[in-house]
């Protein structure tokens, strides 16, 4: 993964033109996007089913 | 000179049963019981020496204070030189004392897996289709907070006021790269429109600047004077302010760069400049505006953010190192904690992205974000609530933020070794190591003694009152040549 990222900020270069930042941050900004939305799909499948109760339900009373 | 910053860490887990009736006491139990049963004789806790009343302010509270933990409630020592108990309502585990921060993470990594494995060891003993499942939190959003407390060894000639005024800034600051971020707040009055998201589990629950409590006006520094070492040389700092980590590098840096602040206080080169007008408003004012642009207000009037602080600190650190060095907190780690010290607050401060597998806040955030983004949702949405919680579960198969991309210092290998073998550069070696071979013999075991029954009259306690005595480096060849305990007794008395 961090190969990858190395790669993306070094394309920009290779074109030896006084660019600004949008060529690099676009496909960032996408894989980053394409991250999270993998992540939220997984969060769909473990997420409690029944958040209401299991938030509810989680009371932790004495401590320290 | 600053001393070694011996250090540790203990954390309380939150606790629920799923799928039967069972109240968190019992439950705790149950949970530890599963675990030391099935791995080790049980070696009792010894509470000859605990004063949980005396208070580093100078008086003590002999009659007010009952002792903190029920003697009929589980509390093992392990062989890595940890402490697994019930705390109150909680399993708590407290690390082995550890010489750099590094080491605490490792620990700490190794405690998880150890409530882990009680979590399995527990549900096969139940056998009726129950779960007790745990949670590496410290809030269950409804104004119920438990600790995850942080110790370091500090020199008694240390003035006490010093440390006060001089690590406030940090305690209240340090957050930002430290706090593991939570839904909504649990001020009473206060909305979940107005705060949908703050950076800390526990800003909420600090009332006091300076104070004995842990449960109830909790002080930002804890005054509990109880060295568990030798109290002439000795302070412990016993430090209540913190969020329990899910990250690693976050739970090193909350450590390593404690250590280094406490090193610079020892050594007055910290100075009064970033003392802070009104600590606990202004830990509440950084932990509610994750935006990190809220500025608070240092006594002599200046505003600064909580990023702003937080770089003044790193710069005095940088100077302390050029000045002092910093073998206290451990020259290989300090290198890297400094360098990671600054890049976190780069980060925060430009690209917050750029840090989200180091910060639990940012990538708990980002997880919380998303969710309500893709299914439409509002600040107080029960599913937003229950991603906050399971970023914290401690199964495999719910945990959020194993699945976050938290960068990880630890390899698996090295987390479950900790589970069983001591550190070797403090006196946690010692007491593990003698868990280890020579468990029918100890009666009874705690941080600064150990108490053996080798068969003859009367019992005998080998003190260790010195933290960086009993390293491997000084005793393993004892351990090398010794085969019983009343060997290793005689040596001692040699």
């Amino acid at each position: 993964m961090a190969e990858h990222t190395q790669k993306q900020k070094q394309a920009p270069s290779r074109t030896e033109e006084t660019i600004d930042d949008a060529p690099v941050g676009a496909p960032q900004a996408e894989k980053l996007k394409a991250e999270l939305d993998d992540l939220l799909d997984e969060i769909d499948e473990v997420l409690e089913s029944n958040a209401e109760d299991f938030v509810k339900s989680y009371v932790q009373k004495g401590g320290e | 000179m600053a001393i070694a910053k011996v250090c540790g860490i203990e954390t309380e887990y939150g606790i629920q049963v799923r799928g039967a009736e069972s109240n968190p006491v019992a439950a705790s139990s149950a949970l530890i019981n599963a675990y030391v049963s099935g791995t080790l004789r049980n070696v009792d806790w010894d509470f000859e020496h605990e004063r949980p009343g005396a208070d580093a302010r100078g008086f003590s509270y002999p009659d007010s204070f009952a002792p903190e933990i029920e003697m009929q409630l589980v509390n093992a020592v392990l062989t890595n030189g940890a402490r697994y108990y019930v705390d109150h309502a909680h399993p708590e585990v407290s690390t082995p004392e550890c010489l750099t921060a590094l080491e605490v993470v490792r620990f700490d990594r190794a405690a998880e897996e150890i409530v882990r494995a009680s979590m399995t060891a527990a549900k096969r003993l139940l056998n009726d289709g129950s779960e007790i499942v745990t949670y590496k939190n410290n809030s269950d959003g409804k104004g119920n907070s438990y600790g995850c407390h942080e110790n370091y060894l500090v020199d008694r000639a240390t003035p006490f006021a010093r440390i006060v005024s001089q690590v406030t800034p940090h305690f209240v600051s340090r957050q930002v790269f430290c706090g593991a971020g939570k839904v909504g707040s649990e001020l009473a009055g206060t909305s979940s429109r107005a705060v949908p998201y703050q950076i800390s589990q526990r800003a909420d629950f600090f009332e006091e600047e300076v104070g004995l409590e842990t449960t109830l006006k909790r002080p930002i520094v804890n005054t509990r004077d109880e060295p568990h070492c030798d109290p002439q040389k000795y302070r412990r700092l016993h430090v209540i302010v913190g969020d329990a980590n899910m990250s690693e590098v976050a739970t090193y840096l909350k450590v390593g760069t404690t250590a280094i602040v406490l090193a610079m206080i020892e050594d007055d080169m910290i100075g009064s400049e970033l003392t802070l007008a009104n600590p606990v408003s202004a830990i509440r004012q950084i932990s509610q505006d994750p935006s990190l642009t809220t500025t608070i207000a240092l006594r002599d009037g200046t505003r600064l953010t909580a990023i702003e602080l937080q770089w003044a600190l790193l710069a005095r650190a940088r100077k302390y190192e050029r000045s002092h060095g910093l073998a206290c907190v451990g020259d290989d780690v300090a290198v890297d904690l400094l360098a990671r010290w600054e890049t976190v607050l780069a980060g925060l401060e430009t690209d917050r992205n750029s840090v989200a597998h180091w910060v639990d806040w940012v990538a708990k955030q980002r997880l919380i974000d998303g969710f309500a983004h893709r299914h439409q949702l509002n600040p107080g949405d029960a599913r937003l609530k229950a991603i906050d919680l399971q970023y914290h579960d401690m199964r495999a198969d719910r945990c959020l933020a194993t699945r976050a991309g938290l960068e990880t210092l630890i390899s698996e290998h090295d987390a479950r070794t900790a589970m069983t073998e001591p550190p070797e550069t403090t006196r946690a070696y010692f007491r593990g190591k003698c868990l280890q071979r020579w468990p029918a013999e100890i009666v009874a075991a705690n941080w600064d003694s150990m108490v053996f029954d080798v068969g003859r009259e009367p019992l005998r306690r080998v003190p260790m009152l010195e933290p960086l005595r009993g390293t491997a480096e000084l005793t393993g060849a004892l351990f090398d040549e010794c085969t019983t305990a009343a060997e290793l007794l005689a040596r001692l008395d040699a």
